[in-house]
C-alpha cells in the first residue's frame, strides 16, 4: 500500500478544523467540536451532489437552493436542457423527489397534468416545473402561457443562463444585446446579438398571476425567500433566476457568484417581485456599478472592450442605457437606506478570487 | 340501455363510465363533439374529472402524459393536424411507457386543407409505439374505448382508439350503453406501478446513452408483442360481462372459404359487408377481413386468416406517396413469409372523405378479375380531372 501523502494529512486537518468526521478508521478522531452552523441547520437536499454539472455551474447552484426551500413534498417536471442532462444520466439520478422529463417545450403542460392529477386525487403535493431560458423564453413559451392562464398551482422556475448552453452556446431570446454566442458571433459585420433580451417577467406578469419574481444565485437568502413565498401561494407562480454559465459566458468558474452579483448591481438584471401584475418589491441598488464592471469579466462581451473600435464604445453605451432604463422604471435606487440592499452586501469585506480588486 | 346517440356523444358517455381523473383536449374537427359532450357532462355534474382545456394538441398530449405519470387515469382525443402536432409527445408517452387512452377521430392531413375522413393521421404515427385499434361501428367504438382503459393499464402502454371522422363520429346509431355497475366490475381503478410519488421518488425520462438505448427499444417492442394476446383476452373478458365482443385482433366476416378476400380497417369494413349482401349474386362472395389491431400488428393471425386465399384486396385509407398504401405495404410484408400467399391488390379509397358506397364491393372484385389490374392505385381517383402530365 502506498504511503499516505502529505495532502491526505492536510485534508484531515481541514476536516478536523471544520468539525467533520475523519475520513478513515486510521486517522485521528477530531476533538468533539461544537456543531457547525451548517450542521445545526439541516437542509433538504432535493438535488443531490455528485451530478455532472460543470464546475461553477450557476444553474446547479440555483436548482439546489430552490430544492432546499421547496422541500420534499414536491414533484418536478423538467424541460430538456443542461439541468435534465447533468442530473439524470441513466442509471443514475441526483433527484430525491419524484422527477419527470418529457420534452424541451412541454414542461409547463406536463406540470399542468401532474397538478390536475393531484387535484383529482385530493393531494397537496406541490408541482414544480423547471426549464432553462431556451425552454421558457422560446420553445416552451406557449405551453407556459397556457399553464399560467389556466391558473394551475405550479411554481415555474426558469434558470436563465441567457443562451442554449446544452447544445453549445447558441443565442436565445434571453441572450442579452451584444453578447457573442455561436449563432450570434462577432465579426466584421456584427457585434454579437443584434436584438434585445426578451422581457419575459413582464409578459408573465401580464397574465396577472399571483406572484412572479426575479432572483439571482448571488443572493441566496433572497432567492430562497422568494421560493418559500411562492410555495405558499395557491395558483401559478414564476421565478426567473439569473444563473451564470462559466462555459457559455466564458468566465473563470470561481467567478459565478461575483458575476451574478455584478449583473444585479449594475441594473442589467433587476431583482423585482410582481403580484397580480403589479410591482410590489425591488432589491434596491443605492450606488449602481457601471455595466462595464459586469461585462468585462466575461468573454462573451470581450469585443466591447476592443480599443479604438467605435462600435464597441457604441454597444457599451447601449448596454449602459439599458441598465439605466431598468434602474429608472423599477426605481432601483430606492428611497432612504436599507441594511439588506445590495449596497449593504457590497460593503461587507469579502474574500474570494477578486478580493482587493475592483 | 339502448339509446340513439351520435357517435361522439356515445364516446363521451363511454369515457364518463370509465371515470377518468384528468381529461385534456383541444378542439379539432371532427373530434369536437366528443370534447363538447364531455365538457357538458362535467358542467352538469355528471362527470367528476379535472377537465383541462389546453391551448394546443401539443399541450393536450403533454397534460395527459403528466397526469398519468402522476397516477391519474387520463384521456384525450384529437384528429388530423392535431395528431401530427402531438406526434412528438406521442413518442414520448410510449417511450416512457405511460398508460393512457386517446380517441382519434380519423381525418385527412393537409395540405390541401380537408376536414373529412381518411386514416392518414393515425398512419402518420404508426411508429410512435402506441397500441392502435380500429372500430367499424359506434358500438364497437364505445366497447373498445372501455376495453382500452383496461388494456392501457394492464400493458402500461398508451392506446389509441380510431374511429372514422364524420362517418362514425357524427352519425346516429342505436347504442347499447353499458351500465355503470358493469363497467365498474370490468374496469378496476387506475394503478400505475411507476407513478410519481413523493413517498417513493423515481426519475422518469432520463438521459439514456447508446449503452442502454437498444435495450429500451427492445423492451418496448417486446411489450407491444406481448400486448397481442392481451388485446384478445381483454376483448373476451368484455364479452363475458357485456355479452358482445369487438373482434379481438381481427375477425373474418363474409364467406370464410372464399378464395378472394378484402382486408380493411374502420367503417369501410361495414360498407364492404353491406356490399357483399347486395352484390354477391353478381360478383360472388369474399372473405372480409376486419383488422382491428393495427399496432401491434397481428402477423400470425392474419396469415392464418388468409390461408387458401388467392387474391387479396387491401383497402387503404392513407397512402405513402412514392410507395403506395400504408396498410397494403405492411400486409404484403407480413404475407411474404407465407407459402402460397395471396396476390395483393392494394387500393386506396375514400381519401379526404370521398364517399365509399356499397357498390364499391362489386367494383373492386370486378377490377381484380382483369389480369392487368394494377397492384396499387388510388382506386376512386378520377384522372380526367387532372392535367395530362399528372395522370
Amino acid at each position: 500500500m502506498a504511503p499516505r501523502s502529505d495532502n491526505s494529512k492536510r485534508l484531515n486537518e481541514l476536516r478536523m478544523k471544520h468539525g467533520r468526521p475523519p475520513a478513515g478508521p486510521n486517522e485521528p478522531k477530531a476533538a468533539k467540536a461544537e456543531p457547525t452552523l451548517r450542521e445545526q441547520q439541516p437542509r433538504f437536499r432535493g438535488l443531490e451532489s455528485g451530478h455532472r454539472a460543470c464546475q461553477g455551474c450557476g444553474e446547479a447552484l440555483a436548482a439546489r437552493l430552490v430544492m432546499e426551500s421547496a422541500g420534499p413534498d414536491v414533484m418536478v417536471a423538467n424541460a430538456t436542457g443542461c439541468l435534465e442532462v447533468f442530473s439524470t444520466p441513466w442509471p443514475q439520478t441526483a433527484w430525491r423527489v419524484p422527477w419527470i422529463h418529457s420534452l424541451f417545450e412541454n414542461a409547463s403542460a406536463v406540470a399542468s397534468g401532474m397538478e390536475a392529477a393531484m387535484k383529482a386525487k385530493g393531494k397537496n403535493t406541490k408541482v414544480l416545473s423547471f426549464g432553462g431560458d431556451g425552454a421558457t423564453y422560446d420553445i416552451g413559451f406557449q405551453s407556459l402561457s397556457g399553464m399560467l392562464e389556466r391558473h394551475h398551482n405550479v411554481l415555474y422556475v426558469t434558470y436563465d443562463n441567457e443562451a442554449y448552453m446544452n447544445t453549445g452556446i447558441q443565442r436565445s431570446s434571453s441572450t442579452p444585446h451584444a453578447a457573442s454566442t455561436t449563432t450570434s458571433p462577432v465579426g466584421a459585420e456584427r457585434m454579437g446579438k443584434r436584438h434585445l433580451k426578451k422581457d419575459l417577467l413582464s409578459i408573465v406578469a401580464a397574465h396577472h398571476i399571483p406572484y412572479a419574481a426575479s432572483a439571482s444565485v448571488a443572493y441566496p437568502a433572497d432567492l430562497q425567500r422568494k421560493v418559500r413565498y411562492a410555495m405558499g401561494v395557491e395558483g401559478p407562480t414564476f421565478l426567473v433566476i439569473h444563473s451564470p454559465c462559466p462555459l457559455g459566458w466564458r468566465h473563470d468558474s470561481a467567478l459565478t457568484v461575483e458575476i451574478a452579483r455584478r449583473a444585479v448591481e449594475c441594473g442589467l438584471f433587476p431583482l423585482v417581485e410582481l403580484e397580480r401584475g403589479a410591482l410590489t418589491n425591488i432589491m434596491p441598488i443605492r450606488d449602481p456599478r457601471p455595466v462595464a464592471e459586469y461585462l468585462k469579466l466575461q468573454g462573451r462581451f470581450a469585443h466591447l472592450f476592443k480599443k479604438n473600435d467605435y462600435r464597441a464604445a457604441e454597444e457599451l453605451d447601449h448596454l449602459q442605457a439599458l441598465a439605466d432604463h431598468n434602474i429608472a422604471i423599477y426605481g432601483l435606487r430606492g428611497e432612504g437606506t436599507d441594511p439588506v440592499d445590495t449596497t449593504g452586501v457590497a460593503q461587507v469585506r469579502r474574500g474570494g478570487p477578486l478580493a482587493g480588486r475592483n | 340501455m339502448r339509446e340513439a346517440l351520435e357517435g361522439s356523444q356515445a364516446i363521451a358517455r363511454a369515457i364518463s363510465l370509465c371515470k377518468p381523473d384528468v381529461v385534456a383536449a383541444y378542439p379539432i374537427t371532427p373530434q369536437t363533439h366528443i370534447v363538447e359532450n364531455l365538457s357538458k357532462l362535467v358542467a352538469d355534474g355528471n362527470l367528476h374529472t379535472e377537465f383541462v382545456s389546453v391551448e394546443s394538441e401539443f399541450s393536450a398530449a403533454s397534460v395527459v402524459l403528466g397526469a398519468a405519470a402522476a397516477g391519474a387515469r387520463a384521456y384525450t382525443a384529437s384528429a388530423s393536424q392535431g395528431i401530427l402536432l402531438m406526434s412528438e409527445v406521442m413518442y414520448n408517452i410510449s417511450g416512457m411507457r405511460i398508460p393512457l387512452v386517446m380517441t382519434i377521430a380519423n381525418r385527412a392531413v393537409g395540405a390541401p386543407l380537408n376536414i373529412w375522413n381518411d386514416q392518414s393521421d393515425t398512419m402518420a404515427v404508426r411508429d410512435a409505439g402506441w397500441i392502435q385499434l380500429h372500430c367499424i361501428s359506434n358500438q364497437e367504438a364505445v366497447d373498445t374505448t372501455i376495453q382500452a382503459f383496461r388494456l392501457a393499464q394492464e400493458t402500461e402502454l398508451p392506446v389509441a382508439v380510431n374511429m372514422d371522422g364524420f362517418v362514425l363520429t357524427h352519425t346516429m346509431e342505436v347504442i347499447d350503453v353499458p351500465a355503470q355497475a358493469e363497467v365498474d366490475k370490468y374496469l378496476p381503478p387506475f394503478e400505475f406501478s411507476r407513478k410519481l410519488d413523493p413517498a417513493n421518488p423515481v426519475s422518469m425520462g432520463t438521459l439514456v446513452d447508446p449503452n442502454w438505448f437498444s435495450e429500451v427499444r427492445h423492451s418496448h417492442h417486446a411489450a407491444m408483442v406481448k400486448a397481442l394476446p392481451k388485446i384478445e383476452e381483454i376483448d373476451k373478458a368484455f364479452a363475458k360481462v357485456f355479452g358482445r365482443a369487438s373482434g379481438g385482433l381481427l375477425t373474418v366476416e363474409g364467406d370464410k372459404k372464399a378464395k378472394v378476400a378484402i382486408l380493411a380497417m374502420g367503417s369501410v369494413v361495414g360498407t364492404m359487408m353491406a356490399g357483399q349482401d347486395e352484390f354477391k349474386d353478381e360478383v360472388g362472395s369474399a372473405r372480409i377481413v376486419k383488422l382491428r389491431a393495427f399496432r401491434p400488428f397481428p402477423a400470425k393471425a392474419l396469415r392464418d386468416a388468409l390461408k387458401g386465399v388467392e387474391k387479396l384486396v387491401v383497402i387503404d385509407r392513407a397512402i405513402s406517396p412514392g410507395l403506395g398504401g400504408v396498410l397494403g405495404t405492411e400486409v404484403s410484408a407480413v404475407l411474404s413469409t407465407m407459402d402460397n400467399g395471396p396476390k395483393v391488390y392494394n387500393y386506396a379509397l375514400g381519401l379526404g372523405g370521398r364517399d365509399i358506397q356499397a357498390s364499391m364491393y362489386k367494383d373492386l372484385l370486378k377490377a381484380i378479375e382483369n389480369p392487368k389490374a394494377p397492384r396499387f392505385a388510388i382506386f376512386d381517383a378520377d384522372l380526367k380531372k387532372l392535367p395530362p402530365e399528372d395522370r
